[in-house]
């Protein structure tokens, strides 16, 4: 049993008196309710220990935190094999229902402002600053880093929030711009947002790979149904909570943990699905090589990274630029 | 049964003296009859049957020939990609659009698909009787094959069963075209505005036995439109008039019915509540627009495999 759970401060607040029929969490079933550091007897004793609040961990689609509609869940562990929570183990149905969720969320986020949207990736960067305790305590388990590793994943991230926030009304001037023309024609090309795009995590790197693919496919303005690394969803799914408290709107990004290849498939094939990003699929040579079959069907735009995508060193436009279309307008000149 | 019709006291007496309606137990009846787990054969089966009962509804102010045009070229042809699909029910629009509705539908290749007029000052019912009888034979006129009228709210709640009744019984006539044939009569509730169940089932057995061919929750016009609950109790009133005075009526829930899911749900209650008779165009209708997108974006994905998406249906 590890110790992701346990309160940090367990001498520090008064204890209320533990009853025997304390409440387990619904999601970790196999757990007990209590742990052994429990007083037994004397419940006005005053200084017994709390009960361990395990935390449920949930999906979080259209800004809400549902549990799969499968009702499964399945066991996390971290690097060494230790049980750490259980984590919703997505359907099909929950990758449809994330899918509805981001396109209804999408005229709204494309429509928004660059500014706007910078503002916001940038507030989620400062609601991370305020949680780096515990992404680093999720981070560590589910990588098996010391702290201090983690701690610099978990800064490197927030980070990358911020450089791409920095990118939202940038990106236009670097990408796009007017055109010469041999005619009495203004003709400007400017880049637009291509749509519902499906993310799948990579999976060598739980928070800040997770990071690097969200944030350049939603600073554009397209939202995203992402499927959190299989092995290492915790950080992802606690991610969402920070989403949900940044003035981001629902169904912008769309957050999904179970099994890559179940829910990828049916993203890979839906046909209102604009792009897939199979970074999760980069080191599974026949699983990204179905999804690509199955996403040529509506013409999706596929970005397949290689295998080695070292997560922590600059990333560039490449990914900003992959989920972006150019529109092109000719103006007559003169009226 | 005829004596009930005699005056208005009679009415009165024999509408209060129906059963009153047990709430709880109606909701609790429609939410299980909700929980059916209708897949794959059934599904699709569950599907093109809704499909072939939509009545197909646009009734906006901004109305144009060309929007009617397009609807019925729709109804005619819901999945232009797969023509397996079934045509709708019936085309409803104002009675200014009816010869269009006609027209177009002649010219789509399917001329025998009903076109469905609203009638009598539709949807608020406020003119007097002449007024909505005239709007009614207009519409009749123009080739409307069913007619959508709708009560006199006010009438019925302060208690004049008999006004509404007769106001019915006239409609219906003048439903009559000169051939001696006559244009289905379906009698809109708007039981968004009836207040109670027991004025839902006083309302059902009321036009029923006023002639009415389909009764029909709502005008779509108001808040609350077709529930599960107050379909059911109509279902459940149509049941009993057949057993009792032997004329089978339809049904047909209008307004906030988007879903797949949802339709689904009807033709289980239908199935439940009325039996395999009313499990027909002739007999079940939706009052719809999106729910035919939603219909066949879920028919697609049976055929497919894939789930599709709202560019691979028509935007309305």
């Amino acid at each position: 049993m590890s110790e992701l759970t346990e309160p940090t401060g367990k001498t520090g607040p008064p204890a209320s008196p533990a009853s025997p029929a304390s409440p387990s969490s619904p999601s970790a079933p196999g757990s007990p309710a209590s742990r052994a550091d429990e007083v037994p007897g004397s419940p006005g004793g005053g200084a017994a220990a709390r009960l361990s609040v395990l935390k449920t961990y949930k999906l979080f689609v259209g800004g809400k935190f549902p549990r799969s509609e499968s009702g499964r869940v399945y066991e996390v562990s971290d690097s060494t094999g230790a049980w750490l929570a259980n984590a919703p183990r997505s359907s099909r149905k929950d990758a449809r229902d994330a899918v509805v969720a981001a396109r209804k969320a999408f005229p709204g986020w494309s429509g928004a402002t660059a500014y706007n949207r910078g503002q916001i990736l940038y507030r989620i960067a400062e609601m991370l600053e305020g949680r780096r305790e515990q992404f680093t305590t999720e981070v560590a388990a589910a990588e098996g880093l010391d702290r201090a590793g983690a701690a610099a994943q978990v800064d490197a991230a927030i980070d990358r929030w911020v450089w791409y926030a920095g990118w939202s009304d940038k990106i236009a001037q670097v990408v796009g711009g007017a055109n010469p023309v041999a005619g009495p024609y203004f003709n400007l090309s400017s880049p637009e947002p291509t749509g519902v795009v499906a993310v799948l995590a990579p999976g060598d790197s739980s928070f800040l790979g997770l990071v690097s693919v969200i944030a350049p496919v939603i600073v554009t303005g397209n939202t995203a149904v992402v499927v959190a690394a299989e092995r290492t969803p915790l950080p992802a799914l606690s991610l969402g909570e920070v989403l949900a408290t940044s003035d981001l709107p629902g169904g912008v990004v769309n957050l999904l943990s179970g099994g890559t290849a179940e829910i990828a498939a049916p993203l890979a094939a839906h046909q209102d699905v604009n792009a897939i990003d199979l970074a999760g699929a980069a080191t599974d040579e026949t699983l990204a090589k179905e999804l690509e079959t199955a996403a040529a069907d509506n013409l999706k735009r596929v970005l397949r990274p290689s295998a080695t995508t070292d997560w922590t060193t600059g990333p560039g436009t490449e990914r900003m630029l992959a989920f972006l279309e150019t529109k092109t307008v000719w103006h007559p000149i003169g009226i | 049964m005829a004596d009930v019709t005699a005056s208005d006291a009679a009415l009165r007496r024999f509408l209060h003296g129906l059963p009153g309606v047990d709430a709880v137990g109606l909701h609790a009846r429609a939410a299980a009859l909700g929980t059916r787990s209708i897949k794959t054969t059934a599904k699709a089966f569950a599907i093109d049957l809704a499909i072939s009962m939509i009545d197909l509804t646009t009734l906006e102010g901004a109305d144009s020939p060309g929007k009617v045009r397009a609807l019925c070229a729709k109804g005619a042809h819901p999945d232009p990609l797969d023509r397996s699909a079934p045509k709708v029910a019936a085309i409803c629009v104002y009675p200014d659009m009816v010869a269009t509705a006609k027209d177009a539908l002649r010219a789509a290749g399917a001329p025998h698909i009903p076109v469905a007029s609203v009638a009598t000052a539709f949807p608020a019912g406020r003119a007097a009787l002449p007024v909505k009888l005239a709007d009614t034979r207009d519409a009749v006129a123009a080739g409307a094959d069913e007619i959508d009228m709708v009560i006199d709210r006010g009438a019925f709640l302060t208690g004049r069963y008999l006004q509404v009744s007769e106001e019915i019984r006239q409609v219906k006539e003048a439903c009559r075209r000169e051939d001696g044939s006559a244009a289905h009569l379906k009698v809109i509730f708007e039981t968004g505005e009836l207040q109670t169940y027991d004025n839902v089932r006083r309302a059902s057995w009321l036009a029923m036995l006023a002639g009415a061919d389909f009764i029909k929750t709502s005008t779509g016009k108001v808040a609350v439109n077709a529930t599960p609950p107050v379909t059911l109790l109509m279902l459940e009133a149509v049941r009993d008039f057949r057993a009792s005075v032997g004329v089978q009526v339809g049904v047909k829930p209008a307004g906030g019915i988007r879903t797949t899911k949802d339709a689904v749900k009807y033709l289980v209650m239908v199935n439940e509540t009325a039996g395999e008779d009313w499990l027909s165009p002739d007999w079940f209708r939706f009052g719809a627009s999106s729910l035919l997108n939603d219909l066949l974006m879920q028919r697609q994905k049976l055929g497919t495999g894939r789930y599709s998406g709202p560019d691979y249906v028509t935007v309305d």
